[in-house]
């Protein structure tokens, strides 16, 4: 028989020949290590590092308080309520009525091409244009003018801009106006990932256009926007530490700026900065990788191992029907 | 039940229907074949309005399928009617078209319960004796990518089925599947045409024309070239055309 001849054949010997050397791999590993302990050489025998002052004070109160309302608190609300109008411009940009495309591409144009820093510092300094913010009739005055009434106000209700538009509140405006333009583009591409059958599919069983939205395209459009929107959210994090330019008082950089400033130990607490945003970010990253794995589930190559199998097993068990790939 | 008058379409400056005239009565199966770009997937198309037709009129079941005529005057309908309207015509596509991220048994119950806001336990009893009898009892936790062509066809006959249409439209259910995996497609269709339900089929399925159908629709160009009983057109077609056509395909 066949088989028997690989049974009785012996098992070659397993090969031993000399493996080819690496003499690069050894000079760039010396190479690197004179350069690692010179950094830590710096880091250790350069007092202006003040070591022992970084880490009492990076633990301040104040730079806690900072991290929980500044940094991350900041990043949750800007990137919810980026998501939200992300997907209302997405919507309205793929949408059939002209006039809300237009609207739509424009605003993504502006707040693409603003940089954020600059938003930060206009949003911060709006309470110039307006000293109050009213609701009512837009031109109420000048209309009044026109059919000869002066002085015509025609008002709900205001508030002072300065107490509204300083701080969180124009801070979170800048942040998330210009989050929502990236995910507006990160939401086209997903919902024009989708295959089009889908949405004729679900039109062909009577299904209004809302619903063939949310019930039929967004799901399947998750995939290709959850992996990007991660990467928004931790570039997110790094740029409430543009917040100082508003500036926003509760938040990480300022609160350890200002303590590097008071103290005249302004580079500890840089260095410090970088660590917390290490540490913040390098918790996200996690966060994304879980994250992603989720939403690729069924579709990626061990995924599909895995249904295969289960397949297999059914089909033993209690003779289903014959699984394809 | 379905009635198309002098129908033209257009993409841009491209002619695909020049005026199709077909009558379709309760209870028959219509097969309409002829070469690709002849236009007869545009025309199933038409029927459910998910292409609007440029000139002519269709009415399935009386009803004028994406406008209101009133005093001698158009209107469109709105989406919310057109809508209305697709629900009491099924349609099979050629790439199923089923919902990856749903099991099939959602598959099924998606539409009665977002559309026709049915109870879920009535919903899902009807799904579950629909998929059983298209022979998918089996499959109704598994996820369309989990199944064969042929059984992902099935599911997506169900899934029209449960919204309970008085018309089926098939527009090449078996042309994306494997030689082996045809057969359980139209064997459910053949049940589906005993049953006295209303179809449409776009097919190269000659033999199930033959059998299945009550009438016979040879399309060239946009245009009907000829049409009558299956066993008829098949056996002696009077044009051309056809003769040339049936001569590749049989």
């Amino acid at each position: 028989m066949a088989t028997d001849i690989t049974d009785v054949r012996a098992r070659p010997e397993p090969i031993k020949a000399v493996p080819v050397r690496h003499p690069g791999r050894w000079v760039s590993v010396a190479v690197l290590a004179v350069l690692a302990a010179m950094f830590v050489h710096v880091l250790v025998t350069n007092p202006a590092f003040q070591w022992s002052f970084m880490f009492t004070s990076m633990f301040n109160p104040p730079i806690i308080d900072g991290v929980l309302r500044g940094t991350l608190g900041m990043t949750i609300c800007a990137m919810l309520l980026g998501v939200t109008l992300g997907v209302v411009v997405a919507v309205m940009r793929l949408s059939d009525n002209p006039i809300l495309r237009v609207v739509a591409w424009l605003y993504t144009w502006f707040f693409r091409a603003v940089p954020r820093v600059v938003l930060l510092v206009l949003f911060g300094n709006l309470g110039i244009l307006w000293s109050r913010l009213e609701l009512g009739v837009p031109f109420d005055t000048q209309l009044g003018t026109l059919f000869g009434l002066s002085n015509l106000h025609l008002r709900i209700g205001g508030l002072d801009s300065r107490d509204l538009l300083s701080g969180f509140l124009a801070g979170l405006l800048a942040l998330f106006l210009s989050e929502a333009a990236y995910m507006a583009e990160i939401v086209r591409a997903g919902i024009q990932s989708v295959d089009p059958g889908q949405g004729e599919a679900a039109a062909a069983l009577g299904l209004s256009k809302g619903q063939i939205l949310r019930r039929i395209v967004l799901p399947q459009a998750m995939r290709v926007i959850v992996p990007p929107t991660g990467n928004e959210t931790i570039a997110m994090l790094k740029d409430t530490a543009l917040l100082i330019n508003v500036p926003v008082i509760y938040e990480l950089f300022f609160q350890l700026d200002a303590i590097g400033k008071r103290t005249f130990q302004t580079f500890p607490m840089l260095v410090a900065a970088c660590l917390w945003y290490l540490a913040l970010t390098s918790v996200l990253l996690v966060g994304q990788y879980f994250l992603e794995r989720h939403f690729s589930r069924g579709y990626g190559q061990p995924a599909r191992a895995r249904l295969k199998l289960r397949g297999l097993a059914a089909e033993q068990g209690g003779g289903g029907q014959g699984v394809a790939g | 039940m379905v009635k198309a008058e002098n129908v033209h379409k257009s993409f841009g400056r491209l002619e695909v229907l020049r005026g199709i005239d077909l009558e379709v009565r309760q209870g028959e199966v219509c097969c309409v074949i002829g070469p690709s770009g002849s236009g007869k997937s545009t025309f199933l198309r038409c029927i459910n309005h998910l292409e609007k037709v440029n000139a002519g009129r269709i009415w399935v079941d009386g009803d004028l399928i994406g406008y209101r005529e009133r005093g001698g005057k158009l209107y469109e309908l709105r989406e919310k009617d057109v809508a209305a309207q697709r629900r009491g015509i099924g349609m099979v596509f050629q790439r199923f078209n089923l919902f990856p991220h749903m099991t099939v048994l959602e598959n099924v119950m998606e539409a009665p319960l977002r559309v026709r806001g049915e109870s879920k336990a009535e919903v899902r009893e009807r799904a579950l004796r629909l998929l059983d009898r298209v022979g998918l009892s089996a499959k109704v936790d598994t996820y369309p990518g989990q199944c064969s062509g042929g059984q992902q066809q099935r599911v997506a006959i169900a899934r029209a089925l449960a919204m309970r249409p008085k018309l089926m439209l098939f527009d090449e259910p078996t042309s994306a599947l494997d030689p082996e995996l045809v057969g359980e497609v139209l064997d459910v269709m053949k049940d589906l045409a005993a049953e006295g339900m209303t179809m449409i089929v776009v097919t190269h399925e000659i033999g199930f024309a033959r059998e299945v159908g009550d009438s016979l629709v040879f399309m060239d160009g946009g245009v009907v070239v000829e049409s009558g009983g299956p066993r008829d057109v098949i056996a002696n077609p009077r044009h051309e055309r056809t003769r040339s056509f049936l001569k590749k395909v049989l």
